[in-house]
């Protein structure tokens, strides 16, 4: 061994052993959030006080939330981050919490994300902070979210109970009625391609979050969740009964082969060749931000049913704001999820056009009529409401959807580019979720 | 009994006063060395000995995550891949390389600096910039060939099914890498003394001839080294896959390439531990690679 070599086995020996120490020493320090209960007069009492709150969120609406509530605690520095969207946004969450360094002291987690930072012990259960009084103010849908393993891990933000966007334009043109239910909705995918083949229904490259949305419409429960036992199945009858229309849609060549959220895809709902699209509530804005070519032309109507006649919805997206356990102004923190989820805040973010969880603002006539420019004076509030108080109970994400579904395009997506059918790509889906799961500790079946 | 008798060991203090010399010229270089070149590596093969799940914490498992990645199916799909990728690849784009580098050194080019700087040019396209571009050019329904296919009223195979999208990868890089591999050979080939074209003229030797005989033996050194770049480049294959991902979700597989496959590991799963050891994998498979093809290539020089 040359000298340099040795030298440089010695460097990198001590480099480990450095390494080594400063992995150590997390965890520690969790025991703080534990059986205290923290009162009203607390988090009162923490508002005058002031301090600096650090804030993560890509919620644009936040933005003026946080100005409200400056100009009511003028001793609150709030610095609202916009750390990435979605999974970016997690993933510099975890590194940090990883880290144990520059962990905010809010959160905006997503409801299907959410499961697994509580799992994680990221978060802090607001139980102590008397949350559970909130839930009564909060449509039961996004409640039943932020709950996770008999514990309050955030006040929900918003929610996305879904409704069928469709172009009316090219529904008119070609004399079809918007579908009532997903049969019908597969027969109009048919007629419409059939007079323009250059249109289609709908875009799907194999969309986790759409998937598991229409699932639970269907009244599938492919995930159970127990504490750390998990049974995931896809074969239960709410999912059979997707796949069955989604396999035909998919057969048929009746799906535009675009990504959501990509430029064809705006493009597409501008000039017609995307007829509709199925989501939340919280889609309107995007559409006057990216496609307004299509103004005036859309419209929103309820969700398709599965079984004629039936009132059944389910969400798609949301959030929640969550108060991170390894934060540091714990009170203030929940002073401000109040103020932003619960208080004066909802309506300014209303105002802002977001869609929110709470179930005031739902019943609130001025709410509901309000008229939407883009779907040419429609007031589509009345039929996001009336989708919110339908949402089928009972669903629940894994408590590592993050994971699950970042696979699903390798599993289930091979059934929209080759032979695979849609039922054995779900099947894939599972085991690889199940695998995953049971390496992270979980008891899978 | 008789003690062997031992012989005394050397003055000490005459070495260690020499060596504390040499240390204080090489100790700022062996700190930064250490720091931004050994410890990232370290850091990598002491993260691969743990295994952190979200039941359970993080324990030591010695070399269960090597193990469990020597039998990773998906792993491998994604060797294979890149190895297929970099047989078929390397050799078009080094080709196409030299034979612009030669038809540039010989001078017989009208325009030659126009031709150097726009065949180079796509090399200071940013790789993700270029990738987007691609992407745009490349989509069926929106993109280029979309718009070709609705000129034309034809119907060309969309770039970005499964089938096809190694190839289109495999276009990008190449449309990418030419310019700066000709550059490489060009300027190894500037400095071979004209004479020798001179005298080789006046034996009668053809410019094939002269190609074959001076300027490829001339430039090997050169060939070699962008061999071992283009190789350590298709191992590393990243940017093009991770952005066309979302226009071809389901051609392109988390696992697509070994280093996508642990850019997803950590960032989807948090499989931290393990995507380290796959990283430590793919560098000593790359690392044997590179070497062996370096061995080779300078045996008989």
């Amino acid at each position: 061994m040359s000298r340099f070599l040795k030298v440089a086995a010695v460097a990198s020996a001590a480099v480990l052993a450095l390494a080594a120490c400063g992995g150590g020493d997390d965890d520690s320090s969790t025991g703080s959030s534990g059986g205290a209960t923290v009162s009203e007069a607390d988090v009162t009492a923490a508002l005058e006080k002031g301090g600096t709150l650090t804030v993560w969120a890509w919620e644009p609406t936040l933005k003026d939330v946080v100005t409200k509530f400056q100009e009511k605690y003028p001793n609150v520095k709030v610095d609202l981050v916009n750390a990435g969207t979605g999974d970016k946004q997690y993933t510099a969450l975890q590194n940090a919490i990883a880290a144990g360094k520059g962990v905010p002291d809010v959160g905006q987690i997503e409801y299907y994300a959410l499961p697994q930072f509580a799992i994680g012990k990221a978060l802090t259960d607001l139980k102590s902070y008397g949350a559970e009084a909130l839930k009564a103010d909060f449509n039961p849908g996004p409640w039943n979210s932020v709950n996770s393993g008999g514990g309050v891990y955030g006040l929900p933000m918003d929610s996305g109970p879904m409704a069928l966007y469709y172009n009316k334009e090219v529904f008119d043109k070609y004399k079809i009625e918007v579908p009532k239910t997903w049969t019908e909705y597969l027969e109009a995918a048919r007629k419409l391609h059939a007079a323009d083949p250059k249109a289609y229904i709908t875009n799907d490259t194999g969309d986790a979050g759409l998937t598991t949305s229409l699932i639970w419409q269907a009244g599938g429960k492919p995930y159970t969740v127990d504490g750390t036992n998990v049974t995931i199945n896809f074969n239960d009858p709410g999912s059979q009964e997707f796949v069955k229309v989604w396999q035909a849609l998919i057969s048929e060549k009746l799906l535009a082969p675009v990504s959501s959220w990509s430029d064809g895809w705006f493009q597409g709902i501008g000039n017609g060749s995307i007829a509709t699209v199925a989501t939340g509530a919280w889609m309107p804005a995007n559409f006057v931000t990216s496609a307004p070519a299509g103004s005036g032309k859309w419209r929103a109507a309820e969700l398709p049913q599965w079984t004629a006649g039936a009132n059944a919805s389910a969400e798609n997206g949301g959030s929640a704001l969550s108060i991170m356990d390894k934060g540091a102004n714990k009170e203030l923190a929940y002073g401000f999820l109040k103020f932003a989820n619960d208080g004066d805040g909802v309506q300014v973010r209303v105002d802002g056009g977001a869609f929110p969880a709470t179930s005031k603002t739902l019943a609130d006539p001025a709410w509901l009529a309000d008229e939407f420019e883009y779907f040419a004076g429609q007031k589509a509030n009345e039929i996001f409401a009336k989708s919110a108080q339908q949402v089928v109970t009972g669903w629940s994400y894994l408590p590592f959807q993050v994971y699950s579904n970042s696979v699903f395009n390798d599993t289930a997506g091979k059934a929209y580019v080759s032979n695979t059918t849609l039922a054995d790509g779900l099947k894939a889906w599972q085991d690889q979720s199940a695998k995953y799961g049971n390496e992270q500790g979980f008891t899978v079946k | 009994m008789a003690v062997p008798q031992v012989a005394a060991p050397p003055p000490a203090t005459r070495r260690v006063r020499r060596s504390h010399q040499g240390w204080k010229f090489v100790g700022p270089f062996m700190i930064v060395f250490a720091l931004v070149f050994l410890a990232p590596i370290a850091y990598s093969i002491y993260l691969s000995l743990y295994r952190n799940r979200l039941i359970g914490g993080n324990a030591f498992v010695g070399l269960d995550n090597y193990t469990q990645a020597l039998q990773d199916s998906q792993f491998w799909s994604g060797v294979g891949r890149v190895g297929l990728f970099l047989v078929v690849q390397v050799p078009i784009m080094l080709f196409l390389a030299l034979l612009v580098a030669l038809a540039l050194d010989s001078g017989r080019l009208y325009g030659k600096s126009f031709f150097r700087v726009s065949i180079f040019l796509p090399y200071a396209v940013p790789a993700v910039v270029a990738a987007l571009m691609w992407g745009f050019i490349y989509g069926s329904q929106f993109g280029l060939v979309g718009s070709i296919n609705d000129a034309l009223g034809i119907s060309l195979p969309d770039p970005l099914k499964p089938s096809l999208i190694l190839a289109s990868i495999g276009n990008i890089t190449t449309w990418q890498f030419v310019g700066y591999n000709m550059l490489i050979f060009f300027s190894a080939l500037q400095v071979v003394p004209k004479s020798l074209y001179e005298s080789a003229a006046i034996d009668g030797a053809g410019q094939l001839r002269i190609i074959r005989s001076i300027k490829l033996p001339a430039i090997r050194g050169a060939l070699v080294i962008a061999t071992i770049f283009s190789i350590i480049g298709s191992f590393q294959l990243f940017n093009e896959p991770a952005i066309l991902r979302n226009l071809a979700p389901n051609a392109i597989t988390t696992y697509f390439t070994p280093n996508f496959y642990a850019y997803s590991l950590t960032f989807s799963g948090q499989q931290i531990n393990y995507s380290a050891a796959v990283a430590v994998i793919m560098a000593v498979i790359t690392m044997i690679v590179a070497y062996v093809v370096q061995l080779r290539g300078t045996k008989d020089l």
